[in-house]
């Protein structure tokens, strides 16, 4: 491993990981624009041009940058952070990564075509029994075969590297990769299963009616782990790369593998919580579900507790004093920690709201306001995605061949500071309107001129001035990527791996036990989901016939 | 595996906090009913019209149960019937909902009545209304181009 | 979870690292942990009021 940590990533692998990155940051765009103009329409003083429906561009939103722009980011990373940890891929590997690469960006494709073409706004939830055009389920579709593809790659070379080094512990990073997509791949089973057997035959007409219950559970047996597999890259940062920026050291590499763990037991057998709400399923299962969510916060307290940690220990290694002396320590002036850690704080506040709305009957206090709007921004749209700036800022000229220089980190300073501000504004005024009541995913209303309706607005006009910031930095970071990607100094960017401290203990091999973690794994999900997946198939009202109300 | 005294102190301060939680909705969810809306009766989604009780749309004063007034909603893409209801305050009410076509949601701002409307299944809770005013119907739930054009109002009067 | 088998061989170690300074982790977490629990009781406390 210490030999490999010296090399860049293999300029093949680096041109596969760019591929991701290029449609990463056009999705940005895009996704950004849409989300703009949403704010302005909410605010009530703008319509859209062209016979653009509200719905389209928030279907569009939701689908290019929860599911485009993550998963393209993510797996992009992924292959980089492989290739660079455990090896460079071997073109069998690299074919495979190629493949999933072309089938996630067909299936974009078709999925966004059948957007433009106004034949699917059904938002990124697709929910049934709105139906959308059969190619939109195909599209997506390829989209979730194509991450299994490149996940098969991931687990080929984590394979081929046990062999090459038998009774060592895995690279840290290649161990935490290998977990995200494995909770990956066993979460979209759901989502599949509900698109392969329900969905697609219903919309091409094979079949006449759905069953809507147990559709939509399906997708919540995807949808939550969804969450996680945004959030697991970024931990994998804060774990295992930001020490090594900041010139400290992991904390302890057990424990980030630990957490890791847990998070693959406890992430998926959680969707329940997303439907604590709705008929057809029994309260007791939902309890038991929000116990089982409540469990997945306790490798987030570890994973605090370690970042608080490395970052102590390296202050005071600098010679800092006092109870937080070592705060004055971490370097501010660099972009590819400081903006990480303004994630890092965000996900403080979205981790509180995360534990209310998973608080059972709690939930009728938020569901479905546009608080949880608000809550995923702050989860995913800032924490995960400032992480996601600050990898790219390093990332993207160390596979270029250039450098991140002062100038530019000047500026992507400012790039992360600017979404701050802005996500700032957005959110907390999402999460207030949602508390008065506001619902998610509306269009501008009066509500027939209800007094409590006209409450909501100034809070929507303060997300349109937090939206118009946010696209300011998205231009800005647009501008960086560029830079970074194509006009940047030639020069080698270091590509920050992180190491545990001199005589730290050695980590134990039970954690690279896959039948152990799978297995428990296995347990939790059907113990959690086979009741109430059969109530609801025994138990199913006459199914839906599909409908188009757009 | 090595853990800090310092994060062993963390944990079980954070375990305890969450098991507070969970002891709190939990004894409030199962020992004093405060069940989230859960209801597992189904209906024939092209049947609403005719079957009972949503075939009268509308309160209704019962006796005998444990509430006081049953409140009918049916939801169909864009409105809710009836469009306008007044209930009196303090009065005890089962909210029963349901959906003709595809999901909507059930919310009365301001309030906790907050529950999916699903084609096929009966929504319902109890609740009682403790404030007088009127409070604002929203569909929350996204179900086709005239979404946020879907609300009813309660109006609690004395 | 096979733990037995973890903490055979970390003795050495432990006087080590629990000798490391991080009260101010301690002093973070807690703040975060307070935030948390204010966050919950309050929207709570909302709940019960509706
Ligand atoms: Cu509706």
């Amino acid at each position: 491993m210490n030999i490999q940590a010296k090399l860049k990533v293999d300029p093949r692998d680096g041109k596969l990981a760019m591929a991701h990155f290029y449609v990463f940051i056009v999705a940005l765009a895009i996704g950004g624009l849409a989300g703009l103009l949403q704010t302005f329409v909410r605010s009530g003083k703008f319509e859209l041009p062209f016979g653009i429906g509200y719905y389209q561009l928030l279907t569009l939103h939701g689908v290019v940058l929860a599911l485009v722009m993550t998963t393209f980011f993510i797996m992009g990373f992924l292959h980089a952070v492989v290739s660079k940890t455990a090896g460079t891929y071997t073109n069998r590997q690299r074919t495979l990564a190629w493949i999933s690469f072309a089938l996630l960006t067909i299936g974009t494709i078709m999925a966004a075509i059948m957007i433009l073409l106004n034949e699917a706004s059904v938002l990124y939830t697709f929910y049934a029994p709105l139906q959308a055009h059969a190619v939109f389920y195909i599209g997506l579709t390829l989209v979730v075969v194509g991450s299994w593809v490149g996940s098969a790659a991931v687990f080929m070379k984590y394979g081929e590297w046990r062999k090459a080094n038998p009774g060592q512990s895995s690279p840290l990073l290649t161990f935490m990769a290998v977990i995200t997509l494995m909770m990956w791949d066993i979460a979209t089973i759901g989502v599949a299963t509900t698109v392969l057997f329900q969905i697609l035959p219903w919309s091409l007409g094979l079949v006449e009616t759905i069953n809507v219950g147990l559709s939509r559970t399906l997708f919540w047996y995807f949808g939550h782990p969804l969450v996680y597999f945004w959030l697991l890259p970024a931990y994998m940062v804060w774990y295992a790369i930001i020490p090594k920026i900041i010139g400290g050291k992991i904390f302890s590499d057990s424990l980030a593998r630990l957490s890791f763990v847990l998070l693959l037991f406890f992430s998926i057998p959680v969707g329940l919580h997303h439907q604590l709400v709705e008929p057809g399923i029994d309260p007791a299962w939902k309890f038991i579900q929000v116990i089982l969510t409540f469990l997945v916060v306790i490798p987030s307290l570890m994973t605090a507790f370690s970042l608080f940690a490395t970052f102590e220990s390296y202050g005071r290694s600098k010679g800092a004093k006092g109870l937080f002396g070592w705060f004055k320590k971490l370097p501010w002036g660099d972009a590819r920690f400081t903006i990480p850690f303004i994630g890092m704080l965000g996900f403080i506040p979205g981790g509180a709201g995360g534990i209310v709305n998973a608080s059972h009957q709690m939930n009728q206090l938020v569901h479905n306001t546009i608080w949880i709007t608000g809550h995923f921004h702050m989860t995913v749209a800032f924490a995960v995605i400032l992480t996601f700036y600050g990898v790219a800022y390093w990332l993207i000229p160390h596979l270029t061949g250039r450098i991140l220089t002062k100038k530019m980190n000047k500026l992507a300073m400012i790039q992360g500071i600017t979404w701050t501000i802005g996500m700032l504004f957005m959110s907390s005024s999402m999460h207030i309107q949602g508390l008065l009541g506001g619902p998610r995913r509306s269009a501008f209303s009066e509500y027939g001129g209800a007094a409590q309706a006209a409450e909501w607005i100034p809070y929507q006009i303060a997300q349109a001035v937090g939206g118009s910031i946010l696209f300011i930095s998205i231009i800005l970071m647009v501008y960086v990527f560029i830079n970074l990607a194509f006009f940047a100094p030639k020069g080698e960017q270091e590509f920050p791996v992180g190491e545990v401290a001199k005589g730290a203990e050695k980590t134990p091999l039970v954690f690279d036990n896959w039948k152990l973690w799978l297995g428990i794994s296995a347990i939790l999900i059907v113990f959690a989901y086979t009741l109430p997946l059969i109530d609801l198939i025994q138990n199913a009202p006459p199914g839906s016939k599909g409908f188009k109300l757009w | 595996m090595h853990m800090h005294k310092f994060e062993k102190i963390w944990l079980i301060f954070g375990f305890g906090a969450l098991l507070v939680f969970l002891t709190v909705i939990g004894v409030s969810a199962f020992y004093l009913g405060n069940q989230p809306p859960s209801c597992l009766a189904t209906i024939d989604p092209e049947k609403v019209d005719t079957t009972a009780p949503f075939n009268e749309p509308g309160l209704k004063k019962v006796e005998g149960k444990e509430w006081d007034y049953e409140l009918v909603f049916v939801a169909s893409a864009f409105s809710y019937s009836p469009a306008r209801v007044e209930v009196p305050l303090g009065a005890k009410v089962k909210v029963i909902a349901t959906s003709k076509d595809v999901m909507h949601g059930f919310q009365a701002a301001g309030t906790n009545v907050n529950m999916m409307l699903e084609p096929g299944y009966i929504s319902e809770v109890v609740t009682t209304f403790k404030n007088p005013g009127e409070f604002l119907i929203v569909c929350n739930e996204y179900c086709g181009v005239g979404h946020h054009m879907m609300h009813s109002m309660i109006e609690v009067v004395e | 979870m096979a733990k037995t088998e973890l903490n055979r061989k970390i003795d050495t170690e432990t006087e080590v690292e629990d000798s490391t300074n991080l009260n101010g982790t301690l002093a973070s977490v807690m703040i975060l942990g307070a935030i948390l629990i204010i966050t919950w009781v309050g929207l709570y406390m909302l709940f019960l009021s509706r």
